[in-house]
């Protein structure tokens, strides 16, 4: 004779308690608490905490590198990047996804690579982008507009002549009487263009060229720091403020702060092989932190680790009013490791 | 007399409906009393305890002083002493915020604080912690200064060879700042505020207790031994209830109780068996004073479940 469901006494599962996943509910003694009072008084502590910080210590502000600021402090650099930028040998130009279609640069996490499967997504041609489309914007002008005319009229292989030219006496230029001046050589119309460019970004045109979009306000900055990244002299400044990768970088900041000190685990990574000089760090280093960060996540799902506090036994310090009110006895015998051979 | 009947024709429709549900279910969940309550284990005793709370504190600063410049616009610090002062307690409000939440975190840790249940608030609390990092990020990109070029520039390398970058631009400043100001921190309140309610739905958790064999050697002996040899290995690892309410030496001199209540959680790794049991409600010593009938439920101590058998631990298979 069957009975039904609700007549029959409930299964049960058999459990064995484990002391890293189950508790014994309280039921002893209480006092009086106000949770409220807690959080309004943590708050007014934090306050003045903060407001007195804000006092002694203040907050860096060191003013941003602009075109403008890098091309009048260090204009041979920027000719120099710029000539790169123009004969598509610059980093950013070979970059890959998500600026440029380069094959073979990807960063590989095993057999995948991310950024490529996600493919072009920011296309970045760098010398229309950043030379040629900023020169088309000045006006009267009639021997840059020819200049430009020749540049672009020309083929590949006539770019590449001038490019190449260009770029062997570019690295010996220097900049007097607010000229860059180069050795004279077969690199047609390119010295003008360059030498455009360069009264451009020292007038402050460039800026706002790199920034034109379609609305009047723009709040893109992708152009103008990539631009100002391709050059050496933001990264000086970078590293004279100790804020190179070698240097933990993204975790400081400037002046005598303690930055994103949380971001230390991430920075560590870049500081060890193989990810130091892998061309793969950056996905490396990602790697490692979602692995973490999902472990840390899922620890209390994960055997062995989850048994660390219990056999570390700092809680016998954060409890010790409780294990002291059971008596030394008991408080003597509590686990400083493993309660059982099973665990 | 009127008002009964209206009450009842109220809560019937309430009833009657998906939001009279939901609000009968939250209530259950989170009692007033539970929810802000006025009372907690005597065990809370530490300073590692403030820190959750301290958290808080500098959550609220970091907001206020955050929403202070949204009044004025990103702009208006870089050309303003009060503008300066504000933008300074943003930054020093966010780094006491991370600096007490990982005290919190790892106190949390060596309590091993997702016992008991409580595996979504250990969850939520490291989730928090990750979606805070990335609004500070966006922070420190926000910041249109040498710091966020820097940052940002750098950055994107990272985030790039994840694939990310491609939607999500470090170097474009009107959506970081849109999602440091308006995305992440409604993601962090959510989830701070998701973490707080199951810290009150589940309590704090208890402290571990000493094992019935480690009290045993002790010369604590309690009840409730092992009744089988079968069983006796696996009471090495029983807690001894007694030593957690805090009574042990008044009650060495009472008789056997039965086993006091235990949450446990499921377990796949877990071999299980299925063996009929008979609930018995557990007695107790009530250490607060007994409230009066009519008195909220809530006040009262943790309701029993069913004992135990012998060494092993029942649960109704519908709670697995």
């Amino acid at each position: 004779m069957s009975t039904s469901p609700a007549a029959q006494p409930r299964a049960h599962r058999v459990r064995r308690f484990r002391p890293d996943r189950d508790v014994v509910e309280w039921q002893g003694a209480y006092r009086r608490y106000d949770v409220m009072k807690e959080v309004f008084v943590c708050f007014l502590a934090v306050l003045i905490l903060v407001v007195a910080c804000a006092i002694v210590f203040s907050s860096p502000d060191d003013p941003p590198v602009t075109i403008k600021s890098w091309s009048n402090a260090a204009p041979v650099d920027f000719a120099q990047t710029a000539m790169t930028e123009l004969d598509g040998t610059s980093a950013l130009a070979t970059y890959g996804p998500p600026y440029t279609d380069t094959k073979g640069v990807s960063q590989m996490l095993g057999p995948i690579s991310l950024e490529h499967a996600v493919g072009v997504r920011i296309p970045i041609d760098t010398a229309k982008v950043f030379v040629l489309d900023p020169l088309a914007t000045l006006p009267n002008r009639p021997l840059l507009d020819a200049a430009l005319s020749r540049y672009e009229g020309a083929s590949p292989g006539q770019q590449a002549k001038w490019d190449a030219a260009y770029e062997t006496v570019v690295a010996d230029a220097t900049f007097s009487s607010g000229k860059l001046l180069v050795k004279s050589g077969p690199y047609g119309p390119v010295a003008s263009l360059i030498s455009n460019l360069e009264s451009m970004a020292q007038t402050g045109a460039l800026d706002g060229a790199l920034l034109a979009s379609p609305q009047l306000y723009a709040t893109n900055y992708t152009n103008p720091l990539l631009f100002i990244a391709g050059g050496t002299y933001m990264a000086d400044l970078a590293a004279q403020r100790h804020l190179q990768g070698s240097q933990w970088g993204m975790m400081n900041e400037t002046g005598n702060y303690p930055g994103q000190a949380w971001l230390w685990l991430y920075t560590l990574w870049y500081q060890v092989p193989p990810m130091k000089t892998s061309s793969n760090g950056d996905v490396e280093v990602w790697a490692i932190m979602m692995a973490l960060t999902l472990a840390l996540a899922l620890l209390p799902f994960i055997p062995g680790l989850r048994s660390v506090p219990r056999w570390v036994g700092v809680y016998r310090l954060i409890w010790r009013y409780h294990y002291r009110s059971l008596g030394p006895e008991a408080l003597s015998q509590l686990p400083p490791g493993r309660q059982s051979p099973r665990q | 007399m009127s008002a009964p009947a209206v009450d009842s024709l109220a809560a019937s429709t309430e009833k009657g409906t998906w939001t009279g549900k939901l609000r009968e279910r939250a209530v259950e969940a989170l009692p007033p009393d539970r929810l802000l309550p006025d009372r907690q284990p005597a065990y809370v005793a530490s300073w590692a305890y403030v820190f959750g709370a301290l958290t808080i504190g500098a959550f609220i600063v970091v907001l206020l002083s955050g929403a202070v410049l949204a009044v004025e616009g990103p702009a208006w610090w870089h050309k303003s002493n009060a503008g300066l002062f504000v933008n300074s307690t943003h930054l020093w409000g966010t780094e006491f915020f991370f600096m007490f939440m990982v005290v919190h975190l790892w106190a949390k840790f060596f309590m091993a604080a997702w016992r008991g249940r409580r595996k979504a608030t250990w969850i939520t609390g490291v989730i928090a912690f990750a979606v805070s990092i990335g609004t500070a990020f966006t922070g420190y990109l926000s910041q249109q200064n040498f710091d966020s070029e820097w940052i940002g520039t750098q950055a994107k390398d990272g985030i790039n060879s994840t694939g990310a970058g491609a939607f999500w631009n470090v170097l474009n400043f009107g959506q970081m700042l849109m999602w440091h100001i308006v995305l992440l921190p409604l993601l962090v309140v959510l989830l701070i505020g998701i973490h707080v309610l199951l810290v009150r739905r589940r309590g704090v958790v208890p402290p571990f207790a000493p094992t019935q064999a480690q009290l045993a050697k002790a010369g604590l002996a309690l009840s409730g031994a092992a009744t089988t040899p079968a069983a006796a290995p696996l009471f090495e690892e029983l807690p001894s209830q007694q030593a957690l309410a805090g009574l042990v030496e008044p009650r060495l001199q009472e008789p056997p109780p039965a086993e006091q209540p235990v949450t446990t959680e499921p377990s796949a790794q877990e071999p299980t068996s299925q063996e009929p049991s008979t609930p018995e409600p557990v007695a107790q010593t009530p250490t607060l004073p007994q409230p009066a009938p009519d008195a909220p439920a809530a006040k009262e101590p943790p309701a029993p479940e069913p004992a135990a058998q012998e060494s092993l631990w029942h649960l109704p298979e519908d709670e697995s």
